[in-house]
């Protein structure tokens, strides 16, 4: 009987034991970190000794909402767009991949395989391609098929280009998961029952793919609207990201109140955006799937 | 005369070296209830996902309803399947998934709730129609699946073992349904089962398949009393087979000669008619009656001694093993009458049975072979 209770409790407190390593991870690089820069956000820091004093400032964060909105925007606009381009763009790749690939893990390696090289290395090197008078335009321009002043690099649509390029793996994996367990017997089942190609598509493989479709949004946008390094290597000065913003305030000017408060207001924003998206498609089914 | 409605001319599948289905034909009438069994990997499945269009012939014609359709996709098929796997959508609740085929049709709102709420009191899952897949049991899964079919009553019904994850009550009850439906409806059914009793009670006929290829076709009692060849006889119901050798015809009646140097008697009109002098001499156990040795036997039998070594009481027969001639081990099921003692272990006795009930076949010399397969 003794014994026995003991294995019991044993298993009570095995979950917790198992999460215990997580748990400690995410409260020291997560937790502390979160809570110090919310609370920094609140406080008055000289710039030069960098002492930093709790004053209860509120006023931080409608100050830098109404004087950084155009890079808050340009944020969500320009990961949103990249997120849709890539939703298109690796939607048939994975799918194809998932369902008439003789070779998945061949093509999967092939597909992942320049992301093996250091992001910034990649980065830069989509400045040499977008060049005014690089491979690509300077040809392009050589041939009279583009205008001599024409320019991709420095606009939005350069910044976009590089995030899509950049986080395409992080939606390509999640949707070519999601399809890869789709049973081909259910849509030769769908077809039994009278549904056309197109029919079947819409009414069995989006629905089953759609966690993955949200998995793939997730893992694109997020990131992507934190990002800094595309709007700055390849938006010129007049593109920037809000990314840019917290790292000039960060590492520039040592403004830790602001950069904080900014930082505190793009994780909010995602989160409730997240949270709306979620409630619309995802968490029901995510729910459902896993 | 019905018309043939579904017609497979000649047809072959191939899935790179694997012959799953060899140069197979088969007219299946209209309203015909017709079984396909037989051993696992013998191509049953492939022959059905043919017909479904689910899988392109590599040679031949598939013809529904006269039409040739052998390039039609599955849509356009007026033909339903109860998959093997159930393949039942995961993101739908039942009332969903049996009513995507109404739906697809773009049948009315209130025939879809009728017709559903029928199919789900047939197969008896009132109450089911919120749950998900994934939330049902192996067997209510399965009965899902058969409803999302008949529910369209299409013309023909593919059904891949509809029954097999069904405890016996149930299965016996959705037999009967399946007959039911089948009959009041009128659809043609192709089934194929690894139950043989399922598929001798229900058949109009049935098709005993081996290696791609129909062994042997026919009504149940035809294929069951005359099988065509040793395999369909091991297959179908237990069967003792004696070796022996074509000796002469006279008056319709061949004599046989067993291996012991014993005749048996067969009417002409059961021998097939490819047979060599080698033949196996076949009889089913329940037809034939023991004695112990002493006794007279009946004019006209035929009859083999041994020496009985089990016998085992199953409430409605007795069922005795016995040591044949030529090291043949031999089977006979006797009906629980009471009347007579019984005979025990270690008795002489002699087996006879009526000519009639006699029949023959060419020996199939891999037959070994093809039960390690399985
Ligand atoms: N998609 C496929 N690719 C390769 N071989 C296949 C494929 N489908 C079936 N086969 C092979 O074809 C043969 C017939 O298979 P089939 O599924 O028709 O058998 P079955 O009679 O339905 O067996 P079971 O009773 O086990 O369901 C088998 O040898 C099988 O391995
Ligand atoms: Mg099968």
């Amino acid at each position: 009987m003794e014994r026995r209770r003991g294995t019991r409790k044993g298993k009570r407190l095995a979950p917790y034991l198992l999460g215990a390593p997580a748990a400690i991870w995410l409260g020291v690089f997560f937790l502390v970190p979160l809570v110090t820069m919310m609370s920094l956000s609140l406080q008055r820091c000289d710039s030069v000794t960098l002492a930093c004093r709790m004053i209860w400032h509120f006023g931080e964060f409608p100050e830098q909402v109404s004087q950084f909105r155009p890079f808050f925007m340009r944020s969500l606009y320009y990961a949103g767009s990249a997120t849709v381009i890539d939703l298109l763009v690796s939607f048939p790749i994975a799918y194809w991949i998932a369902f008439r690939a003789k070779r998945k893990n061949f093509f999967l390696l092939m597909l992942l395989l320049p992301f093996f090289v250091s992001f910034v290395i990649r980065t830069i090197s989509w400045q040499f391609l977008l060049s005014d008078q690089g491979i690509l335009l300077g040809t392009l321009k050589n041939l009279h098929l583009l205008p001599e002043n024409f320019h991709v690099l420095a606009t939005g649509t350069a910044v976009i280009a590089g995030i899509a390029y950049n986080f395409l793996p992080f939606t390509a994996l999640p949707l070519y998961v999601s399809l890869e367990r789709i049973d081909p017997h259910v849509l030769e089942a769908a077809h039994d029952l009278y549904a056309s190609r197109r029919a079947a598509f819409a009414k069995v493989t989006i629905p089953l793919a759609v966690p993955g479709i949200f998995a793939a949004f997730l893992l694109t946008f997020v990131p992507g609207a934190g990002d800094y390094l595309n709007a700055q290597i390849l938006g010129g000065t007049s593109n920037g990201m809000i990314g840019n913003v917290i790292q000039n305030k960060f590492l520039v000017f040592f403004d830790y109140p602001a950069a904080s408060a900014l930082s505190a207001i793009l994780m909010g924003v995602m989160l409730i955006g997240i949270a709306a998206y979620a409630k619309v498609l995802g968490s029901r089914t995510i729910e459902e799937y896993i | 005369m019905p018309e043939v409605d579904v017609r497979l001319e000649r047809v072959t599948k191939e899935f790179g070296d694997t012959v799953a289905v060899d140069d197979l034909s088969v007219d299946i009438t209209e309203g015909e209830f017709f079984s396909m069994l037989g051993p696992s990997g013998c191509g049953k499945t492939t022959t059905l996902r043919m017909i479904g269009g689910f899988e392109d012939p590599t040679y031949g014609t598939v013809y529904l309803g006269g039409r040739d359709v052998t390039d039609d996709p599955p849509y356009r098929r007026d033909v339903n399947t109860v998959f093997q796997s159930y393949a039942l959508f995961p993101h739908l609740n039942v009332f969903d998934n049996v009513a995507f085929g109404l739906r697809r049709k773009k049948v009315g709102k209130e025939e879809i709730q009728r017709r559903v709420q029928e199919v789900m009191h047939l197969v008896d899952l009132r109450g089911f129609g919120e749950r998900k897949p994934g939330q049902m049991s192996g067997g209510q899964q399965q009965r899902v699946a058969l409803a999302r079919a008949l529910v369209n009553s299409p013309k023909v019904l593919l059904l891949d073992e509809p029954l097999g994850a069904l405890d016996l009550k149930l299965r016996k009850q959705m037999q009967l349904e399946l007959k039911r439906i089948q009959q009041e409806v009128g659809i043609t059914f192709i089934y194929v089962t690894h139950d043989q009793e399922e598929a001798m009670t229900m058949s109009d006929r049935l098709a005993v398949m081996r290696r791609g290829r129909i062994e042997q076709l026919g009504e149940p009692e035809e294929v069951y009393d005359n099988p065509a060849t040793e395999f369909v006889a091991g297959f179908l119901g237990a069967s003792n087979l004696l070796d022996g050798e074509i000796g002469s015809h006279q008056d319709g009646i061949t004599t046989i000669k067993l291996s012991t140097g014993s005749t048996v008697l067969v009417p002409s009109d059961r021998m097939p008619p490819d047979v060599e002098t080698q033949v196996k001499v076949g009889v089913r156990p329940e037809k034939i009656t023991i004695r112990n040795d002493s006794e007279d036997l009946p004019a006209g039998y035929n009859s083999v001694s041994g020496l009985l070594r089990v016998a085992t009481y199953i409430g409605v027969s007795h069922q005795y093993k016995i040591d044949g001639p030529g090291g043949t081990e031999l089977t006979v099921y006797v009906q629980n009458l009471g009347a007579v003692t019984p005979p025990a272990p270690g008795e002489k006795v002699s087996l006879a049975w009526r000519p009639e009930h006699t029949f023959v076949v060419k020996p199939s010399a891999s037959l070994s072979e093809e039960e390690e397969e399985e």
